[in-house]
């Protein structure tokens, strides 16, 4: 394919394939019940709303945040040498997202453990910080690794503090603001009543927030750090599927306004997959981190020199298509149980009794 | 303090925490299947409230169990990047198969099962708690192979050319799960969590059994007395869930007391303070060491006892082994080395690997903390078989139709029965993992070189304090909760059954 100029092992170009799905599907998935827990308080009003806004995620959240998992395991056991750099080299980033994702684990299930407000209200503001972090993290952290992280060919070498140059800032707000929208998104279309309408009308104004954004950032992006490298030329692509991510964005706003609420999930959702489409194949070869080319390929930390040994990958790949199949149906499948709308008539008056 | 002793007190801290709660999410999972599949077959509401009941306290444990679970996995690259470098061709694998086999199985079914009550026929509800507690089971399965791998390094090499472990082959992958070390220890901490979840079962049944009969007794009919039946038998069937369990700790322990005694001589010496080598060695009660830990002043032991257990007439002594390995490098009680131990030394020999670690693996001192070692070794097995006479003694308290009534007794026993088993996991894994030491994978790779050099001690000092913090206040929250629940006693239930009316209450939301 498209010009490689570098030659990547069969199973190492797989491997970079699946761990990008496994990101691009944890993203797609999770970002919404992120701007969901976030909306927990913005939303409802009574804790019978609330408790609306938290059971359109009740059942489906912790598969989702999966996805993550399964994505860094993937790394780990693919490309050890991405894992260890990475993780290591972006502690206190990383501490701040499992700060996030312990604070939002609890939340749910504990909310609804005790009745006083005070204690809800508290676990409310788990939820949302708790899910504020790791988007917020996220996005800041891969516009770090379009930017390439600093690096002495084999670890980290940047400071902290240059993690928050404006690109990096900019990508931050904008998953911040797409996991909102998203989220609003998909509360409107797994709602009825007072919590849709609200749903709705946050996200046709925070949609445009978050088009602006991530006009900015896929623009930003494109100019100033262009897909080329030595191992292919994918600007082509990216600036493809940048105009594309902002025309699916303007699109989805556009749905939720007319109330379209399938259509405007499907489109936020759309147009994440294809902004992390465009991330990731700027991060083909480099796997997000600066290339000195005056140093031989093999001497520096990429996609080649980070990877298992064939046989391992080979490995991974058969368990990966046996699997990963299965995995969908299932999750999929829990997806159909819960599809139905819900409302504040759906809501019991009492969880104590109920198991 | 240095960034090595750091980064094991933050995975020490951070792993003994989440495993208070993998014990009971493991088997309480299955339990609670069994008590639900009892409901199914027999109809009985007792046996639904009983699944309710004990469903509840399992989702409460559970969640704490998967978000101290998330740190685990982010962990190895965030402290121990040149441990992950180094493995990850043969220690990522069995990671990345957790995630993929047994986190989606366990998470998504135990949303299905949650939210299922109205919403999937009665039998398929059922099969939503046996698919999650599999997930939990294949995620011990994962792990347990992949710790197992680092006690004793099978199906692998060392690949000069790229510094690191790799796979040695397809039937590498297979010799993880086929390591004599993981086979026992796979036993072992199974066993060991039905230990910890039939006491569970059975303090907080016979508890509630002695206030129920304590109503009775004051004239408090009703309720009350019907619920005395079901305590009762949930008392009995947590006892002897654990006395069964009990049996295969036991034997599951023997069978890895002698694949320690084979792949990690220095380990079992440490663990019975065998300073000497000794044939037919004692298998030691009470050692009094002195000063330096280096020979016994006091003992007391079992003669000859030792040498069964290892499975080999003469055991060798911790001087012994000290003096020998450092002359020739680790070797296993039978002299031998795995494939990948044997490259390594010889790369250390050669000088073909990194500085670090030939500097590390020549200089390394080979004793564990010896005091360490045998403490929570005879603390853990101490602990278990204080348990196992406590749920002994349960089921002779009932015998015959006799009830207990409410007392202090009762309430320490309601805690001591989970508590005990619950430690001895504890005190088993320190033991597991101190005795390790100062290897971080046994006679590979020193611990010493295995921390991030990226990451400062005021980071892992600040992140330590974060988590220690974030897990206390968790658990006051948790333990809080637990307790409200286990108070509460049976929840009332209606009648389960499948509701398509979207505008009639769902019979469970958060």
């Amino acid at each position: 394919m498209l010009l490689l100029e570098t030659t990547v092992p069969t199973f190492t170009l797989i491997w970079f394939l699946l761990v990008a799905v496994l990101w691009i599907g944890y993203f797609f998935l999770e970002l919404f019940d992120y701007g969901v827990a976030m909306l927990i308080k913005l939303l409802g009003k009574d804790d019978k709303e609330k408790r609306v806004v938290v059971n359109t995620i009740g059942p489906l959240w912790d598969g989702n945040e999966v996805w993550l998992l399964t994505a860094g395991g993937a790394m780990f056991a693919a490309f050890p040498g991405w894992y260890a750099s990475l993780f290591s080299g972006l502690y206190l980033p990383l501490l701040l997202v499992l700060i996030g994702l312990i604070l939002r684990g609890v939340a749910f299930e504990y909310r609804s453990k005790h009745h006083t407000s005070q204690y809800r209200s508290m676990l409310d503001w788990f939820a949302a910080i708790g899910s504020f972090l790791p988007a917020l993290v996220f996005g800041v952290g891969f516009a770090n690794f379009v930017s390439g992280l600093p690096n002495d060919g084999k670890l980290w070498n940047g400071n902290f503090f240059g993690l928050f140059m404006p690109f990096a800032l900019v990508g931050g707000l904008m998953l911040v603001a797409i996991a909102l929208f998203h989220g609003s998104a998909f509360l409107a279309l797994k709602t009825s009543g007072v919590i849709h309408d609200r749903a709705k009308a946050f996200g046709s104004k925070v949609g445009l927030v978050a088009l602006a954004l991530t006009a900015i950032f896929v623009i930003w992006q494109n100019v100033a750090y262009p897909a080329k490298s030595e191992f292919g030329n994918f600007s082509a692509i990216t600036w493809t599927t940048g105009l594309l991510t902002i025309v699916l964005m303007g699109l989805a706003v556009l749905m939720v306004t007319k109330e379209r609420d399938g259509w405007a999930f499907l489109l936020t959702g759309l147009s994440i997959v294809t902004l992390f489409v465009g991330i990731f194949f700027k991060m083909y070869g480099n796997i997000g981190f600066a290339q000195d080319e005056s140093v031989d390929v093999m001497q520096r930390l990429n996609m080649v020199t980070a990877a298992s040994s064939e046989t391992t990958l080979q490995i991974m790949t058969v368990a990966a298509v046996i699997f990963v199949p299965i995995v969908l149906a299932y999750q999929g499948w829990s997806y159909w149980v819960f599809h139905k709308r819900i409302s504040t008539k759906s809501i019991p008056d009492d969880v104590e009794t109920a198991a | 303090m240095d960034p090595v002793t750091l980064a094991r007190w933050q995975f020490g801290i951070t792993t003994v925490y989440h495993f208070l709660f993998v014990p009971i999410t493991i088997a309480l999972s299955m339990l609670v299947a069994v008590l639900q599949t009892i409901w199914v077959r027999t109809g009985q509401e007792r046996f639904l409230q009983l699944t309710k009941f004990f469903g509840k306290l399992f989702l409460i444990n559970f969640a704490l169990g998967v978000v101290t679970g998330i740190v685990q996995e982010f962990q190895f690259g965030m402290n121990w990047s040149e441990y992950s470098r180094f493995v990850g061709d043969i220690f990522g694998a069995p990671l990345a198969l957790e995630a993929l086999l047994a986190f989606f199985l366990e998470s998504t079914f135990i949303g299905l099962w949650i939210f299922g009550w109205d919403k999937l026929p009665k039998k398929l509800h059922l099969a939503t708690i046996y698919a999650a507690a599999i997930g939990t089971m294949l995620s011990s399965i994962f792990i347990l192979a992949a710790n197992s791998w680092m006690q004793n390094p099978v199906g692998s090499v060392f690949n000069v050319g790229t510094q690191r472990a790799e796979i040695d082959g397809v039937s590498g992958f297979f010799a993880l799960f086929t390591n004599p070390v993981f086979i026992a220890t796979f036993l072992h901490t199974l066993t060991a969590a039905y230990m910890v979840a039939g006491g569970l079962i059975c303090g907080i049944a016979g508890w509630h059994l002695a206030r129920a009969n304590g109503r009775v007794r004051d004239g408090q009919l009703g309720e009350a007395d019907a619920h005395i039946d079901t305590w009762r038998w949930a008392t009995k069937f947590g006892a002897w869930v654990m006395l069964v369990a009990s049996v295969g700790v036991i034997i599951s322990g023997d069978l890895q007391a002698k694949a320690i005694a084979q792949t990690q001589p220095m380990k079992l010496a440490a663990a019975e303070g065998l300073f000497e080598t000794k044939t037919n060695a004692p298998f030691s009660i009470l050692t009094i060491g002195d000063r330096e830990a280096t020979e016994a002043v006091f003992e007391l032991s079992v003669p000859g006892l030792l040498s069964i257990l290892a499975g080999s007439d003469e055991v060798k002594g911790i001087n012994e082994l000290d003096e020998r390995f450092k002359q020739e490098g680790y070797f296993m009680a039978d002299e031998g080395r795995q494939k990948l131990q044997e490259q390594v030394y010889q790369a250390v020999k050669d000088g073909t690997i990194s500085p670090e670690i030939q500097k590390s693996y020549m200089d390394v001192s080979y004793r564990p903390d010896i005091i360490v070692s045998y403490w929570t070794f005879r603390i853990m097995m101490g602990l278990g078989f204080v348990a196992m006479a406590i749920a002994a003694f349960v089921l002779w308290s009932l015998r015959k139709g006799r009830n207990p009534l409410p007392s202090k007794l009762i309430t320490f026993a309601a805690f001591a029965l989970p508590l005990l088993p619950l430690a001895a996991n504890s005190f088993g894994w320190i033991f597991t993992e101190m005795g390790r030491q100062p290897w971080i994978v046994v006679g590979v790779l020193p611990t010493a070189t295995a921390v991030s050099p990226t990451v400062s001690v005021g980071e892992v000092l600040f992140s330590m304090i974060v988590y220690t913090l974030l897990y206390g206040g968790l658990a006051v929250l948790e333990v809080w909760l637990f307790l409200k629940y286990v108070k509460k006693g049976l929840p009332e239930v209606g009648p389960v059954e499948v509701n398509d009316d979207p505008d009639k209450p769902m019979s469970f939301a958060y």
